[in-house]
């Protein structure tokens, strides 16, 4: 079974985003860039199955500028098999991403596609969903289990009430929660050996997809500082408060 | 808080801006590993170092190492965590990094792997330790070793499956090994026996390895006296079965461990050699020319302890004094809606933090430097430039080890200062790093003995061709650059120095030649100097590549200005120490050496 597993540069989870003066965005000139830390997991979900002998080749596809084919060769390095780099230095949105993903699925048929639940850059949580849409397929989103059992895989989710489990025939679409697994690090001799694993670049014309942003951003804004607390004397004090700010 | 993040973009500085034009050239052997290979193994390094290594630093120093019989023969427990963190390490093929590939290393750069060594110490030195050791006795085992011996014991130590140790160090003599008493006597069978007993020895025993290969000096029978009686060995922990297996033990014990200032996690062994198999590594009574090219490395390597400390040090006092507030600034509030200023708006604490940066830039610079010379000395394709690249790897290493980890401990102290009394609190985590920096000025021979062997050795060796090596680059640099004028003051602070340099170096030549005790009385302050003088030289030339990529348009002007302006407060505040290093060994020895020894 082929895997196919999305991988997204991102402004390093370290890093304490700077907006930018006129507000149309976030500085990344010259900031830490890395793989979205739920696209970590889906790869290291891949090479598991992969070591189970349950998948036989992981494709890694990245959407995005020149450089993304570092986060690629990360991937490589983590146990991947090959990549595609759909290169652009458009914005790209979750709809665009997933006709994308969408059209490479036609092409390269895998029994299995894992992304991450959100990229923690926009946050936007809806690539996987819409490509399970686009696609006619079954989703599991939230993974924070998985398990492949003939030609269907079982999803145990993360849902606000507790669990759910999902049985979805293969091919299906499953993106993962933060207590999927714990990605590896990768080895010297894999980081080596990912230089010569190969990777294609491709445009998203080459998809017939038109990547053209549907959505406009006003302005982007830091979130106002978090004013200091204040202590009160007694519990009675305490409701009144609560019920001063309508939350009692 | 101990607090750290690998320094990739001042690494990537060093390793690729830096030195381009250094001489050593361009290794066609290394072609293959390009800057983005380089990248990902810095990347890959630094989260394996700050989530793996530093999170048991301060806790394997609070547990430290157990002396206790464990179920698998071992006889010394390292702390919580120290397993489970050099199984990643060794899995992950980072024991290997620099090892030769035909013994299964990854045969990476040099250069590379010195700025891992400096990601690993700073996160734990005394993780550090177990691999460090290892790989200074390959290093002795590939230049020595015979064949068979090569074949038996590389592989396996290659990746990081067994672990190395070297043997000197007796309770009667730690700098004087020409007293050294262990004794080695043939076996008949081609291998020898050792009976001794060794102190001090880092990771003489531990859990982490299924075999330790201890690198032991001794002597043979009649064996002349002194340094030219000694051998080198190696002695298994467990000898081997035919399949090449840890089988048997061998008669070598860990009777205790020390309990210590630092390096808690660094098991530090008092062992017993009772009829231990031995084989016999280089020629007999050459044994100290071969453990010297272990020393050498490890030298290097210890030197880079003191950087990486530093730069942990640095860091976690620039976390603290962002967020400790205390007191305004001179210059009225800076931050009017906290109650006080954090204390980086203070002029002494600025003075701290700057010192510690320029410290830690400096030494960056150095060691990138010195570390080209390692690979051009393997590597270069003629001989002249291989030996030119030996020439100035003899000549810096004593000045690496000093000089850097005098510095790292400087910024240790700094930074428990900038804490203030928490600074002083095992809590806050930075006390650790002045207890851990303090080993590295004494193991591989005092930062003292380092001095006697620039002085002693090094500078007078082949008519001073070694220093010439050093100071020819200086010159010419000040030479091509004298009608720069943005440059001009870095090269007037440059020229100053280096002729204060020459002046110490022709005094103590005049002098020590005369009366071997002056060259003793100048050998530290010579050293400092001549370190402050590499650093200042590797200063400039930053300044010069930043002023070139800031005119070109960098879009990285904050680092490339931020470099200028540490070079500025080295050049203004640090340098002039050089100064009074001349002025100190133009004293010559005479009130040093004046009192009579009862007068103490
Ligand atoms: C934690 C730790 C780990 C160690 N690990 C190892 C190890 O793995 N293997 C190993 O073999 N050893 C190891 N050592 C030993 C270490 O290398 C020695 O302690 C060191 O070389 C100094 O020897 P010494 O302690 O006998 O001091 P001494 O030689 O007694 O020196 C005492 C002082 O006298 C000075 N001095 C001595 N001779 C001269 C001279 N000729 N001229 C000027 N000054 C002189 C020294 O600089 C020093 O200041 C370790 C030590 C420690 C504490």
């Amino acid at each position: 079974m082929k895997v196919l597993v999305g991988v997204k540069r991102v402004i390093d989870y370290n890093v304490r985003p700077r907006v930018k003066a006129d507000g149309s965005g976030v500085d990344l000139a010259n900031v830490k860039m890395s793989m979205n830390p739920f696209d970590e997991i889906a790869v290291e979900e891949a090479v598991r199955l992969k070591e189970k002998g349950v998948a036989s080749e992981i494709v890694v596809v990245s959407v995005g500028p020149a450089k993304a084919v570092d986060t690629l060769r990360t991937a490589l390095a983590m146990g991947a098999d090959r990549g595609i780099l759909v290169q652009t230095d458009e914005p790209v949105e979750p709809l665009a991403v997933a006709k994308l993903f969408h059209a490479i699925a036609q092409e390269e048929a895998p029994g299995l596609v894992i992304l991450g639940k959100q990229a923690i850059d926009d946050d936007s949580n809806q690539t996987g969903q819409m490509l399970a849409a686009l696609w006619g397929r079954g989703q599991g989103t939230f993974a924070s289990a998985v398990a492949i059992e003939g030609d269907a895989v079982t999803v145990t989710r993360e849902v606000d009430g507790g669990l759910e489990t999902l049985k979805l025939s293969l091919p299906a679409v499953v993106t993962t929660d933060l207590r999927l697994n714990e990605p590896r690090f990768a080895s010297l001799p894999n980081i080596m050996k990912a230089r010569s694993k190969p990777v294609a670049t491709k445009a998203p014309a080459d998809f017939g997809v038109d990547i053209t942003p549907r959505l406009k951003t006003l302005s982007v804004a830091e979130p106002a500082p978090r004013k200091a607390g204040v202590k009160v004397e007694s519990v009675d004090a305490l409701v009144e408060k609560l019920k001063e700010l309508g939350v009692a | 808080m101990q607090t750290y993040t690998a320094p990739l973009r001042d690494m990537r500085f060093a390793l690729n801006e830096l030195h381009q034009d250094d001489g050593f050239g361009h290794l066609k052997a290394h072609e293959e590993f390009g800057p983005e290979l380089m990248d990902a193994v810095l990347e890959e390094a630094a989260r394996l170092c700050q989530q793996v290594l530093l999170p048991i630093n301060r806790s394997g120093d609070e547990e430290g190492c157990h002396f206790e019989q464990g179920p698998d023969g071992t006889s010394v427990r390292t702390p919580e965590g120290f397993r489970e963190a050099y199984r990643q390490f060794a899995e992950g093929g980072w024991t290997s990094l620099v090892a030769p590939a035909e013994w299964g290393g990854q045969g990476l750069p040099e250069a590379l792997g010195k700025m891992v060594e400096e990601m690993v110490c700073a996160t734990n030195v005394s993780f550090s330790l177990y691999p460090g050791l290892t790989s200074g006795a390959l290093a002795a085992l590939t230049a020595y070793a015979s064949d068979e011996l090569k074949q038996t014991w590389l592989p396996k130590m290659v990746s990081g499956q067994w672990s190395g140790s070297m043997c000197l160090t007796e309770a009667h003599c730690g700098t004087d090994l020409g007293m050294l008493r262990t004794k080695a006597v043939p076996a008949g069978n081609g291998g020898y026996k050792l009976t001794g007993a060794k102190i001090f020895i880092s990771a003489g025993e531990h859990d982490l390895t299924e075999n330790i290969v201890h690198l032991v000096l001794a002597r043979l029978p009649d064996a002349p006296k002194g340094v030219k009686g000694i051998s080198l060995f190696l002695v298994p922990k467990f000898l081997l079965d035919d399949d090449g297996n840890p089988a048997t033990r061998n008669g070598v014990w860990c009777t205790a461990i020390e309990h210590k200032t630092g390096i808690k996690a660094s098991a530090t062994c008092a062992m017993q050699f009772e009829d231990a198999m031995g084989w016999l590594v280089g020629e007999p009574n050459r044994g100290l020319e071969a453990m010297f090219t272990m020393m050498n490395a490890e030298r290097v390597g210890v030197g880079i302890q003191g950087l990486g400390i530093g730069e942990a040090a640095y860091q976690s006092a620039v976390w603290y004094a962002k967020d400790r507030i205390q007191g305004r600034s001179l210059a009225g509030a800076k931050y009017p809606d906290r109650e006080a200023d954090p204390i980086i708006v203070h002029p002494d604490v600025r003075r701290m933090l700057m010192t510690m940066r320029a410290y830690n830039e400096g030494c960056r610079g150095v060691s990138a430097w010195i570390s080209r010379a390692l690979d051009a000395e393997k590597h270069a394709e003629d001989a002249e430039t291989r030996e030119k690249a030996a020439d100035f790897v003899a000549l810096m290493t004593p000045v690496v080890k000093a000089l850097f980890t005098d510095l790292g401990f400087e910024s240790a102290s700094l930074a428990v200062q900038v804490y203030g009394g928490h600074g002083y609190i095992r809590e806050s985590g930075v006390e650790q790093y002045l207890r851990d920096a303090r080993i590295s000025m004494i193991y591989e021979g005092t930062n003292g003995i380092q001095a006697l062997d620039l002085v002693g050795r090094k500078m007078s060796a082949h008519m001073g061709r070694y220093l010439r090596g050093f100071f020819h680059p200086v010159s010419n640099f000040i030479e091509a650059n004298a009608g720069d004028e943005q440059l001009a003051p870095f090269i007037a602070g440059l020229k100053r120095a280096f002729e204060a340099l020459q002046g110490s170096t022709s005094m103590i030549a005049q002098r020590g030649l005369k009366d071997p005790e002056e060259a003793g009385a100048a050998a530290t302050d010579y050293l400092r100097q001549l370190g402050l003088t590499a650093m200042a030289y590797c200063f400039a030339k930053s300044v010069k590549v930043a002023m070139t990529q800031l005119s070109q348009g960098s879009d990285e002007a904050e680092f490339y200005g931020a470099k200028i302006h540490t070079a500025r407060f080295f050049f203004d505040r640090i340098l002039p120490q050089t100064a009074s290093c001349y002025l100190a060994i133009k004293a010559g020895k005479g009130s040093m050496m004046a009192l009579d020894d009862a007068a103490f």
